[in-house]
C-alpha cells in the first residue's frame, strides 16, 4: 500500500507558481481519490493567503511557518520535511531550479526512490507507479517503473501536465508550525542577483530571429543578423549561444532566460528542448529550421524546413530583400 | 584545495541523432560518438581555475566501463592532476543511487574539500550531485554558475534560477556543486594535450577496494527501473515544407507574411 501523497507549492509574494495546480493533476493520476495534501512552507502573512488559496483545490494543506523559511533555500526545507513526512511518504516537487536542488538530496534523507523530470504518469497498480520520462534532451522517451512501497520522490516537468483549476475541495488548513525542529544548516541564502538588462529588449518584440548550436561559430551570428534586419526583428537564441558568448545573456529564451511572446518564432538551428520552449508563450507561430529531421523542434513547430541553417539562412534573406 | 570532479562518457547529443533500437530496449548505440558529458567539462575547468588561485590538486573519477577510460584522460589533459576509474562487474547498470554510493565510498578513502559534478548528463536526472551530498552529509547547491573563493572554510556561490536571476548563498566546505554550463569557457584539448597524459597511472578501484556490497548496486538494485524507450507522437507536429531550396524559401516566405512576420 502506497503511502500518503504530498505536493510541495512553490510561491512567492503570496502567489502560488503555476506549478500547484499542475501537481493537482499529477496527484491525480496516482491518487485518483484522496488527492495529496499541499506542504505551504514559508514565513509572515503571505503564506495564509497561500494557503487559502491553496485550500480550494486541496483537501488538506500543511502549514509552515517559520522565520527561517522566508527565502525557499532547498537546503533548510530538506531538513524541515525530512524531519516530519512520514517515510513511506510519496512527494511531488515541480522539476524546477529549486526541485532539483531539494529533490534528489530528499529522496535519500527519506531512504525513498526518485523519479526526475517527469513528463507523464500513466498510473499507480499496488506499489509500482509507472512514469514517462525523457533522455538526451527529448530526443527519446522512457517508460520507468518505480516502486514506490517505501516512499518516493517524483519532480513533475512544468507544463506537462495541465493546470487543474476545477476543484472545489474547501480543503482544511492545517497549521503544522509548532512541529519544526532545528533548522540549522550550513547553505545561507544572502540575495538574488537580478538578471543584466541588455541593448534589446526581446520579451517586447512580434519576430524573433532565434539561433541554436546549429549557426556553429560566432562568425554565423552575422548572417542571423541580416535576416532579422530584413525582416524587421531582432535576434534571440538558445542557451549553448550565451555558454559560448556569442551573444549576451539577455539575448536567451528560456527558463533560465527570458520569457518571449512573440507572435512569430523563427527557430534556427534549435534541438527544442524543453528548457527552452518553456520560454516561449502566447503560442506563436513557430517555424524551425534544422538539419536534423528528428529534432524535437518539428513536434512543436507550424512549420518545418530540413535544411542547413548556414546554407538556408542568406538564401532567405536574399529573397526577402529582393521581394520587398 | 583538493577538488574532486565526477565525470561521465556520454553518447554526445550534439554529434549524434539518438534513435531506439529495434526491439524498444535501449538506444541504437551502434556509430555513436562518444565524449565527456558538457556539463562535467565545465565543472572540471572550473576545479583547474580555483585550482591555480588558491593550490591543491584536482582529481577527476569516473563509474564506468573500460572506455570511460578515455574521458578521464581528457580531462587530465585538460589539467586535472589525478584521474580514479570506478569500474566492476557489480556497477553496471547502476542507477544515479547507486552511481552516488560508489562515489561516496571512494570520496570517503581521500580528504575532499569540494566535490563538482555537471549539472546533470544524458539521462537528464540531475541526481547523483545532491544525493552524494545526502550521503556525504554534507551542504549541496545545485545548477551553480558562479564560484568565489574567499578565506576559511566558506565559499560564495551563484546559482542560476529562472529568468537569468542567480541566487547567491554562502555554502560551508566540505560540500557538493553541481555545475551549469556557462560558468566559464572550457579549455581546448589537443591531440598533444592527450598524448603527454597517455601512459599516467590510473587507479581502478571495484567493489572490494570500496568497501560495498554489490548487491545494492547494478541494475538489481535499482529502484527506479527503465522498461522501454520510444519516440512519442506529439499532436501532429510540424507542416514539413518539401521541394526545392527556392520553392520552399516562397512558400516561406509567403506564411511569413501572412502571419505578420516580415515587416
Amino acid at each position: 500500500m502506497a503511502g500518503q501523497l504530498f505536493a510541495y507549492i512553490a510561491h512567492k509574494n503570496g502567489v502560488a507558481d503555476d506549478s500547484a495546480l499542475e501537481l493537482v493533476t499529477a496527484a491525480a493520476k496516482i491518487q485518483a481519490d484522496t488527492g495529496a495534501t499541499a506542504l505551504v512552507v514559508g514565513s509572515g502573512g503571505d503564506l495564509d493567503t497561500v494557503c487559502n488559496e491553496m485550500a480550494a483545490s486541496f483537501e488538506q494543506v500543511w502549514k509552515f511557518d517559520h522565520q527561517a523559511l522566508s527565502y525557499p533555500n532547498a537546503e533548510v526545507i530538506r531538513k524541515l520535511l525530512a524531519g516530519l513526512l512520514p517515510a513511506d511518504a510519496m512527494i511531488l516537487l515541480p522539476h524546477d531550479t529549486f526541485g532539483m536542488d531539494l529533490g534528489p538530496g530528499l529522496s535519500v534523507k527519506m531512504d525513498s526512490a526518485y523519479v526526475p523530470d517527469v513528463v507523464a504518469i500513466e498510473g499507480l497498480e499496488g506499489d509500482q507507479l509507472k512514469a514517462v520520462r525523457q533522455e538526451y534532451s527529448g530526443m527519446v522517451s522512457t517508460h520507468v517503473n518505480c516502486n514506490v512501497g517505501g516512499g518516493a520522490v517524483l519532480t513533475c516537468r512544468p507544463g506537462s501536465f495541465p493546470a487543474d483549476e476545477s476543484r472545489s475541495a474547501g480543503g482544511q488548513v492545517v497549521d503544522k508550525s509548532s512541529e519544526i525542529g532545528d533548522l540549522t544548516v550550513r547553505r545561507q541564502y544572502i540575495e538574488v542577483v537580478a538578471a543584466e538588462v541588455g541593448d534589446v529588449d526581446i520579451t517586447k518584440e512580434d519576430v524573433l530571429v532565434s539561433v541554436g548550436r546549429g549557426i556553429e561559430d560566432q562568425d554565423n551570428i552575422e548572417i542571423a543578423e541580416d535576416l532579422a534586419k530584413a525582416i524587421g526583428s531582432v535576434v534571440s537564441c538558445s542557451r549553448p549561444i550565451v555558454d559560448a558568448k556569442w551573444l549576451e545573456k539577455s539575448r536567451q529564451v528560456g527558463t533560465s532566460g527570458q520569457t518571449v511572446k512573440p507572435k512569430v518564432y523563427l527557430a534556427l538551428g534549435i534541438s527544442g528542448s524543453f528548457q527552452h520552449m518553456g520560454g516561449i508563450k502566447g503560442n506563436p507561430f513557430i517555424v524551425a529550421v534544422n538539419k536534423n529531421p528528428k529534432a524535437p523542434i518539428f513536434q512543436v513547430a507550424d512549420v518545418g524546413v530540413v535544411a542547413d541553417i548556414l546554407d538556408f539562412i542568406p538564401e532567405l534573406t536574399e529573397k526577402i530583400q529582393e521581394s520587398k | 584545495m583538493e577538488i574532486l570532479v565526477c565525470v561521465k562518457r556520454v553518447p554526445d547529443t550534439a554529434e549524434n541523432e539518438i534513435e531506439v533500437n529495434r526491439d524498444g530496449s535501449d538506444i541504437e548505440r551502434d556509430d555513436l560518438v562518444y565524449s565527456v558529458n558538457e556539463w562535467d567539462n565545465y565543472a572540471v575547468e572550473e576545479a583547474i581555475q580555483i585550482r591555480d588561485k588558491v593550490g591543491g590538486a584536482v582529481t577527476v573519477v569516473t563509474v564506468g566501463d573500460e572506455e570511460a577510460e578515455e574521458v578521464l584522460r581528457r580531462e587530465m589533459a585538460m589539467g586535472a592532476d589525478h584521474g580514479v576509474h570506478l569500474m566492476d562487474d557489480a556497477f553496471e547498470g547502476s542507477d544515479g543511487r547507486a552511481v552516488a554510493a560508489i562515489l561516496k565510498a571512494e570520496i570517503e578513502k581521500g580528504s575532499y574539500d569540494l566535490v563538482l559534478t555537471g549539472a546533470m548528463a544524458d539521462d537528464g536526472a540531475g541526481q547523483v550531485g545532491g544525493m552524494l551530498a545526502a550521503m556525504l552529509d554534507w551542504p549541496y547547491a545545485s545548477v551553480v554558475n558562479k564560484i568565489e573563493v574567499t578565506d576559511g572554510n566558506k565559499i560564495r556561490v551563484g546559482r542560476e534560477i529562472e529568468g537569468g536571476n542567480q541566487e547567491m548563498s554562502d555554502i560551508e566546505l566540505p560540500c557538493v556543486l553541481s555545475i551549469q554550463t556557462g560558468i566559464n569557457e572550457p579549455r581546448y584539448v589537443g591531440i598533444r594535450g592527450i598524448r603527454k597524459v597517455a601512459s599516467v597511472d590510473i587507479p581502478v578501484h571495484g567493489t572490494s577496494d570500496l568497501g560495498l556490497a554489490g548487491d545494492t548496486l547494478g541494475a538489481a538494485g535499482a529502484r527506479v527501473k527503465r522498461v522501454d524507450y520510444f519516440v512519442p507522437e506529439l499532436g501532429e507536429g510540424a507542416e514539413m515544407l518539401e521541394g526545392s531550396t527556392e520553392e520552399i524559401i516562397d512558400k516561406l516566405i509567403e506564411l511569413l507574411k501572412a502571419k505578420g512576420g516580415i515587416k
